[in-house]
């Protein structure tokens, strides 16, 4: 793609712009002096961790900014109209019209009282450019061109009875209702499952390459970035570590820093077989009332060992946990545990039981009670299970704390004052302080950064190797699987299609699901969607 | 493995952390950016608090010491005169502040202990628990609770014991309803999961894991809640049935005094006399008021732009 990068044809020009945010009785720095231009009907991708002020600079672009953040410096120049000095009223002018958003959560983005083709339109029509029916032709047109099923009539459908890709989708086209000239995508695929994002992905693409739009990409995934963007800016703290064209920056990136984004997945295990079973789920089938969400899944988990389980939401994956647990108990089938049939519900299981299996959460922002410090977070399964108290107690903390590359200072902290990879370490240090066989991972990683991710699977392996605990590994994510199981089990609509050792799963001939799900992982090749798409088409 | 460029440290990684403060210089800064209303608010019941401890020593007279002279005007001797008995009024509000805010303090403790373990067990427990408790409580509230008050306590008698019982017992039904829709949100969080994994008792996930999260609405409430009961104990007092003579209530000392009233047009501060008690009981109620607000815009997290 080449674009005519003359002066002329700057879009949007940002100039040494800083941000301040208001937190803690304080003004801190969130944009400290970043420059940015955007020429017509170009993709401009910003990469950086969370807290790098991806977000803010992406609506500053618009001129806005989230209540209890200020622009304290710099220009925002817009066709050349300055936004940041423009009041609110004529910004309004803008928004919605010529500049557009499209947020990380769809869902939260809607209002469910109102018909999706209202919504899309609403906008448009308010700001006079085009009468109602003019509207709705046009929004038809774009839900048959981002592919949503049933174009003509979906929109008079609410927002609950769409999916989430679809919804998404949805809210692409109500992006682009007014012809704007920018669009601004904020992690638009974050949410999906990766059979989803390929498609909403192909989509989005080839409308903002139809009518000639630029957009701006905010996304923490690189492999997405290198498919969207045109040119690729690299944030961290608030400030740029580099920017060149995607490709560029994808074969040489200079600086430190992105070298070490980019090396991020390189993490991988060796897989180990052994036969010692320590966890067997025995043809299980579970249901939530009259929903069956689970088949006859068998699943053994070798002692010491990983086993991932993967599979898009809804696959049953979690609920699988729920059954081992004991907090669904199963219709049919039984969990054995040491060759041992365990209680189906989680009030018959002993004490001991109960502590030979743990789990870590996906959010560990909500799996830890905000206001309790870390030495009762940690300290609390040390005296339920090992009766250890006072002094004990906290020194046996400490030790747990040193063991996840944490130290003594952290013991009189409240979760909020921990980073999410801090917090997860934590939630992991928790399961480890009951002594446990087996540790269920649920989505463990998912909701944080990919250096910090790695930094996550790498601990969890050196406690595998020092305390020989099995893993029962969930994840919708294919490069963790890579990285950290030995042996690997794809689940989809509450059924196993395949399981066996890493290499026998991941090398061809697969099962129709296991090679769909597969090719949707985005790869760095910034061709990886095009190919794609030609393939399955 | 490959070799990594940077070297990653879980220590030095640093998020959207808060700054580690005490308690103590929390509610110093709160304190410091209170609005004034609430800072009004503040000492008025401080002021009440400490008239309420100190009520012997503060009061010239006895609460039933009985003077020659019933109905005795404003003097030096007597602030406020005296009522139909020769009792002195000033005394008498004095020792009313200790009676009637320390009953109605009682009473919502009681309502909130009752209320708050009921509201907090039906949460966790949303089988037969909730259903019994919310039902009774959903028939207990069908019945508009003064005339309810006034039948059980016709019934069981005014004494102070069963004052506090009864209004505590009917209050306790709107605590259980809050209790129980806070603590809703916060059964479904992972960490009471974790908890129940762990193999947690009843009583430690309704204590240690979900009482301290629900703490700032149930305070706020506990201020209004304070109104209603001092409010609802001066109406019952008011009508006869609620604290008995001598003891000294502002609630009956409206009543007792309530004659005066017509006296206005000849001596104004004897017409004023039994409006006293009233505007005591007023200025705490929007006392508390102000500093309820002030609490839940706080915990509530909006923002003033």
């Amino acid at each position: 793609m080449s674009k005519d990068k003359t002066s002329q044809n700057i879009l949007l020009q940002v100039k040494e712009l800083q941000i301040e945010g208001f937190s803690d009785e304080k003004w801190h720095k969130i944009i400290k002096g970043v420059d940015l231009t955007l020429f017509k009907g170009e993709v401009l991708g910003i990469i950086g961790e969370s807290g790098a002020g991806k977000s803010t600079l992406g609506l500053a672009a618009m001129g806005y900014t989230q209540p209890g953040c200020r622009i304290t410096g710099g220009q925002i120049l817009f066709n050349g109209e300055n936004l940041a000095r423009l009041s609110e009223s004529k910004k309004r002018k803008y928004w919605g019209n010529r500049m557009t958003y499209v947020a990380q959560s769809a869902a939260a983005s809607f209002n469910p009282a109102h018909r999706l083709i209202n919504q899309t339109t609403d906008s448009t029509v308010r700001a006079g450019l085009k009468n109602r029916n003019d509207a709705f032709k046009e929004a038809r047109k774009l839900y048959e061109a981002l592919n949503l099923p049933d174009p003509h009539n979906i929109g008079n459908r609410y927002p609950h009875q769409v999916s989430g890709g679809q919804l998404q989708r949805i809210m692409t086209a109500m992006a682009m209702s007014p012809n704007p000239d920018l669009i601004v995508f904020d992690e638009p695929t974050t949410a999906l499952d990766v059979t989803t994002q390929v498609e909403v992905l192909g989509a989005m693409r080839s409308i903002v390459e139809e009518f000639n739009t630029a957009a701006i990409y905010i996304t923490h995934d690189l492999s997405v970035v290198a498919q969207m963007a045109d040119r690729i800016k690299v944030l961290r703290y608030g400030e740029q570590v580099e920017e060149a064209e995607t490709r560029v920056m994808l074969e040489s990136p200079k600086e430190e820093y992105t070298k070490s984004l980019w090396s991020v997945r390189s993490l991988q295990k060796k897989e180990e077989v052994e036969e010692d079973i320590v966890l067997e789920m025995k043809s299980i089938s579970a249901a939530y009332g009259a929903a069956r969400v689970l088949f006859d899944v068998g699943i053994k988990l070798p002692r010491g060992r990983t086993v991932a389980v993967v599979g898009e939401s809804g696959s049953g994956k979690s609920t699988a946990a729920r059954v081992i647990t004991g907090l669904l108990p199963p219709s049919e089938g039984s969990v054995m545990f040491s060759g041992e049939s365990l209680p189906a519900e989680l009030k018959n299981r002993t004490r001991e039981q109960l502590q030979k299996i743990q789990m870590i959460y996906q959010m560990a922002d909500v799996a830890m009670n905000p206001r309790q410090t870390v030495r009762e977070i940690i300290g609390r399964p040390l005296e339920f299970y090992l009766g250890m108290k006072g002094e004990l107690n906290r020194s046996r903390t400490i030790e747990l704390l040193e063991l996840i590359d944490l130290d003594e200072s952290f013991i009189d902290r409240l979760p909020s004052e921990l980073s999410g990879g801090q917090k997860q370490r934590i939630c992991i240090a928790r399961a480890l302080a009951a002594n446990p066989e087996v540790i269920i991972c649920d989505e463990v990683t998912s909701a944080l950064d990919q250096i910090v991710q790695e930094g996550i699977l790498q601990l969890l392996m050196r406690l595998q190797k020092e305390f020989q605990i099995s893993y029962l590994f969930i994840t919708h994510d294919i490069s963790t699987v890579k990285a950290i199981s030995d042996q690997v089990v794809v689940m989809s609509e509450g059924k196993v299609v395949e399981q066996g050792l890493k290499s026998i799963v991941f090398s061809p001939p697969h099962p129709d699901y296991t090679q769909l799900l597969l090719s949707s992982v985005p790869e760095m090749d910034p061709d990886w969607l095009t190919n794609i798409l030609k393939k399955r088409s | 493995m490959t070799e990594k460029p940077n070297t990653y440290s879980a220590l030095s990684e640093v998020g959207a952390i808060r700054e580690n403060r005490t308690i103590f210089a929390n509610i110093k800064i709160s304190l410091l950016k209170s609005p004034l209303t609430a800072r009004f608010g503040m000492v008025v019941i401080l002021i009440y608090a400490v008239v309420a401890i100190f009520a012997p020593l503060i009061a010239p007279y006895g609460e039933a010491e009985v003077f020659p002279i019933p109905y005795a005007p404003w003097s030096s001797e007597f602030i406020f005169g005296t009522d139909q008995i020769g009792r002195d009024i000033f005394s008498r509000m004095v020792y009313g502040a200790r009676n009637t805010v320390g009953i109605a303090v009682a009473t919502t403790l009681l309502a909130f202990l009752i209320g708050g373990s009921l509201g907090l067990a039906a949460a966790i427990n949303r089988s037969y628990l909730d259903l019994v408790f919310s039902r009774t409580v959903d028939v207990l509230m069908a019945i508009p609770q003064l005339i309810f008050a006034l039948v059980l306590l016709s019934i069981f008698g005014s004494t102070v014991i069963n004052l506090i019982m009864i209004i505590a017992i009917l209050d306790s039904t709107r605590v259980f309803r809050l209790t129980r829709a806070v603590s809703l949100n916060v059964v479904v969080m992972d960490y009471v999961e974790a908890a129940r994994l762990r193999g947690e008792g009843l009583g430690w996930v309704m204590r240690k894991e979900i009482l301290p999260n629900i703490l700032p609405p149930l305070i706020a409430e506990f201020g209004l809640r304070f109104c209603f009961v001092f409010l609802s104990i001066a109406a019952l007092s008011f009508l006869g049935v609620g604290i008995q003579p001598p003891t000294a209530d502002w609630g009956s000392m409206v009543r007792e005094n309530a004659s005066l009233i017509q006296f206005a047009k000849y001596d104004l501060k004897a017409g004023i006399t039994p409006l006293l008690p009233a505007a005591a009981i007023a200025l705490l109620t929007v006392a508390v008021n102000f500093v309820v607000d002030w609490f839940l815009h706080k915990t509530s997290g909006i923002r003033d732009e």
